[in-house]
């Protein structure tokens, strides 16, 4: 027998489930790098519904003390704390992507090109050459 | 609105010194920036570690009773405001990254400039204090969210830091940016195991949560986010099947950052896990799920020799010196799974004398790579006689790996053995002498290569600079005179383990 | 830029702060890049100065914390800065606290903006 109940009353914890499978989906399975890094971006998205939803009280209004510092015990508050964390894991998730995608640009730039599977022919021909790695004065980038 | 504060008006130092440990690099990295000069930025960086040495060995003075710190920033008491707590065990890792920070320095003025190109000098040693600030962040905070911010800081500047190793070999650049994605899922999957603890409990602090847990251990919730936080963590810390980035990581990273990476990146990752494992979810919940046996004691085994039997066959000295570490956290975690406090004892100590001795050898690499342009074996063919100071440091590194006594390497891998016989694993103590052995076989390889195969019949010596050599014969002196000395290290990590498994 | 600087001094209390301001002050000078040159905006804000911006935004933060340590309380604890009351104190510690954080904003974003735009671009339209 289905439990229907259980099912609707996690549906939050489905949602974060599906959006969490599909980005680890695409970081593992795409070779392109910036879909890598698109992946990446809703695996993280996905913890940060998560927080959000573990946050909401129901019926709960904005937490947000009255002026006068009148505090009514009775009206029932949301508890601001995981969204507080959230901000400051979305600034450390902007950081990592703009980190990633620097390092796409100079990965570009070197290899010639973004997809997995070409840049790993050009290292695996560069591991097999047991050529000694040029040091940055002769490979002349500056 | 105003808080109840105690307001002692008296300035005391001693007071702000968890805050001071992480405020001295923490201000640096700007400060470099702002004067953006390159000598000045190597002497900030140099003064910063050193500064934090004293700062840090103060702490472990001022903890070595067993006591325990307490520092409220802002004045927010716990549970609500974050604090700092320092105890034997963070105060030891305290130490040893500020020691490695300190020993490094030296070396990298040489190292860096020989690396990195003139104009990126100063976001460079930047970057590197953000990364000890956020190393020390995660060791001395006492908030578990506060822990993934420094992890997130030490992360990033890591992966900026590997990726300017692009400037000799264009690899690092694909190389950090796996390390970017496999440390972002783990630093993501750390932070659900955070989530799932806050939404059972509704607090970040590590003793509250820890004191609310108690007795839910048989809630599911509990169990997935102990799951998630071992895979999250496990990742970060290269536990066996989940170490892939690592070994490409730092052979083509800069040297320097190499050497410092080396030494306390992982470390301070076993110290989170331990932290989680014994601070937060006690060793009797470790023993119901029995998570340490069936799980952590296979990876650590299968790391211990088969990462052995791969590095024997590197053609790379880096490649060889990362695949060798990742057989080193195997000894750790296997000290920490033999499950008493003998076993956390070895595993603390093999954290401190691994991250002396890799550190070492790390630095040895590097001045290969300046000397003979590389650090590839057949690079190093007959260095033994043209670089002989440099080498017979790297012969000192290579018995400490191996575990020869007299080095540090003995002490460990001698306590180790003894906490798996005392506990009745007599097996582990065999699998522990037959890992030593294969590293008798790679370790043996490289002193060939670098006194038995003279390829090109040089004689004229052409050593490493004087920094650089200054900074390698500290790091191989330590690991003989913790060797030697044995009863700083040991008394410590037997308080750590003491207070870690009865908390 | 004034609507920034607006956005600044009443994040105390109204929606706003220092990220928000930053952002807007960037904005300004990132639309003037785009629209004019990016040698024009240079000329207005060169790269050098907006290394030291970044890296002013956070020692005035730090600083901030730094001073109450002096005034024997811990780290962050803005109530020390005020002689008159602890609120007070508070006030300005969050002031001085998000000029910090928008001079380091705007100086994050226009260095971004500098290092992507600068680039010369390898992929010419065509392979687009």
């Amino acid at each position: 027998m289905i439990n229907w109940e259980f099912i609707i009353g996690h549906l939050n914890y489905w949602f974060f489930i599906v959006l969490m499978m599909t980005g680890l989906y695409i970081v593992i399975a795409k070779g392109n790098l910036v879909k890598k890094v698109v992946g990446l971006n809703i695996f993280q998205t996905s913890v940060f519904m998560f927080y959000i939803s573990i946050g909401k009280v129901i019926g709960g209004t904005a937490p947000i003390f009255p002026v006068d510092m009148k505090i009514d015990n009775n009206i029932v508050y949301s508890n601001p704390l995981p969204h507080v964390l959230i901000l400051t894991a979305i600034v450390v998730g902007v950081a990592t992507t703009s980190l990633a995608l620097a390092l796409i640009v100079r990965i570009r730039e070197e290899y010639g090109t973004i997809e997995e599977d070409e840049i790993f022919i050009i290292e695996h021909e560069l591991d097999s050459s047991n050529k000694t790695p040029n040091t940055y004065k002769e490979n002349g980038h500056f | 609105m105003s808080l109840p504060i105690s307001h002692s008006d008296s300035f005391s130092l001693v007071e702000q010194l968890p805050i001071l440990q992480i405020l001295v690099p923490f201000v640096s990295a700007p400060l470099i920036v702002f004067i953006g000069n390159r000598t000045i930025a190597w002497w900030i960086t140099f003064l910063a570690s050193l500064i934090s040495l004293l700062i840090s060995i103060n702490l472990l003075l001022l903890v070595n009773d067993g006591s325990i710190i307490s520092y409220h920033i802002g004045g927010w008491a716990p549970p609500i405001g974050i604090e700092y707590r320092v105890d034997a065990l963070n105060a030891f890792v305290l130490v040893l990254i500020a020691l490695i920070s300190t020993i490094v320095a030296p070396y990298a003025y040489k190292s860096v400039g020989n690396e990195i190109p003139k104009e990126h000098h100063t976001l460079f040693y930047a970057a590197y204090l953000l990364c000890v600030t956020g190393l020390m962040g995660v060791v001395i905070t006492g908030d578990v969210f506060n822990v993934f911010v420094f992890l997130e800081i030490s992360s990033l500047a890591s992966y900026v830091l590997i990726s300017l190793g692009s400037h000799r070999d264009k690899r690092a650049l694909t190389s950090a940016f796996n390390y970017l994605i496999i440390g972002t899922i783990g630093a993501t999957f750390f932070v659900i195991g955070i989530g799932l603890l806050y939404m059972v409990t509704g607090t970040l602090n590590m003793i509250d949560m820890a004191g609310l847990l108690e007795g839910k251990s048989s809630s599911s919730t509990v169990r997935s986010a102990f799951a998630f936080i071992i895979v999250g963590v496990g990742l970060k810390l290269a536990i066996y099947p989940l170490h892939i980035w690592l070994p490409k990581a730092y052979t083509f990273a800069p040297s320097f950052i190499t050497a410092f990476l080396a030494a306390t990146a992982t470390k301070v990752a076993i110290y989170i896990l331990l932290r989680f494992m014994f601070t937060i979810f006690r060793p009797s919940f470790l023993e119901e799920l029995n998570v340490l046996n069936f799980v952590i004691l296979p990876l650590s085994i299968a790391a211990m020799i088969i990462a052995s039997l791969i590095a024997i066959f590197q053609k790379d000295f880096k490649g060889l010196l990362a695949y060798s570490s990742i057989a080193q956290v195997g000894y750790i975690l296997l000290g920490i799974s033999i499950m008493s406090e003998s076993g956390l004892t070895a595993a603390i100590i093999h954290l401190f004398n691994h991250g002396i001795t890799k550190v070492a050898l790390f630095m040895v690499a590097g001045a290969y790579v300046i000397k003979r342009g590389g650090s590839l074996l057949t690079n190093l063919q007959g260095a033994g006689f043209t670089m002989p100071w440099t080498s017979a440091a790297a012969v000192v590194g290579c018995l400490s790996l191996i575990g020869v006594p007299g080095t540090a390497g003995f002490i460990s891998k001698w306590i180790l053995v003894e906490a798996a016989i005392e506990n009745g694993k007599w097996p582990l103590a065999i699998v522990i002498i037959f890992s030593s052995l294969l590293a008798v076989v790679y370790c043996g390889r490289v002193i060939e290569t670098l006194y038995f195969k003279n390829g090109n019949d040089e004689t004229i010596v052409n050593e490493s600079p004087l920094t650089m050599l200054i900074s390698i014969w500290i790091a191989s002196l330590a690991c003989i005179y913790f060797g030697l000395s044995t009863d700083i290290t040991i008394s410590v990590s037997d308080l750590a383990a003491k207070m870690l498994y009865l908390k | 830029m004034l609507f920034a600087f607006y956005v600044q001094f009443h994040g105390d209390y109204s929606p706003g702060g220092g990220f928000q301001a930053g952002v807007i002050m960037a904005v300004g000078i990132i639309i003037y890049g785009i629209v004019f040159d990016m040698e024009h905006a240079k000329k207005v804000l060169p790269p050098w100065f907006v290394h030291k911006m970044l890296a002013f935004g956070v020692l005035l933060y730090t600083f901030t914390g730094v001073i109450s340590f002096f005034r024997g309380q811990n780290f962050l604890d803005y109530s020390a800065l005020s002689r008159h009351s602890p609120t007070h104190g508070q006030h300005y510690g969050i002031l001085i606290i998000e000029l910090g954080v928008g001079i380091t904003v705007s100086g994050v974003m226009i260095a971004i903006f500098y290092a992507f735009a600068s680039r010369t671009s390898e992929i010419n339209d065509a392979e687009w």
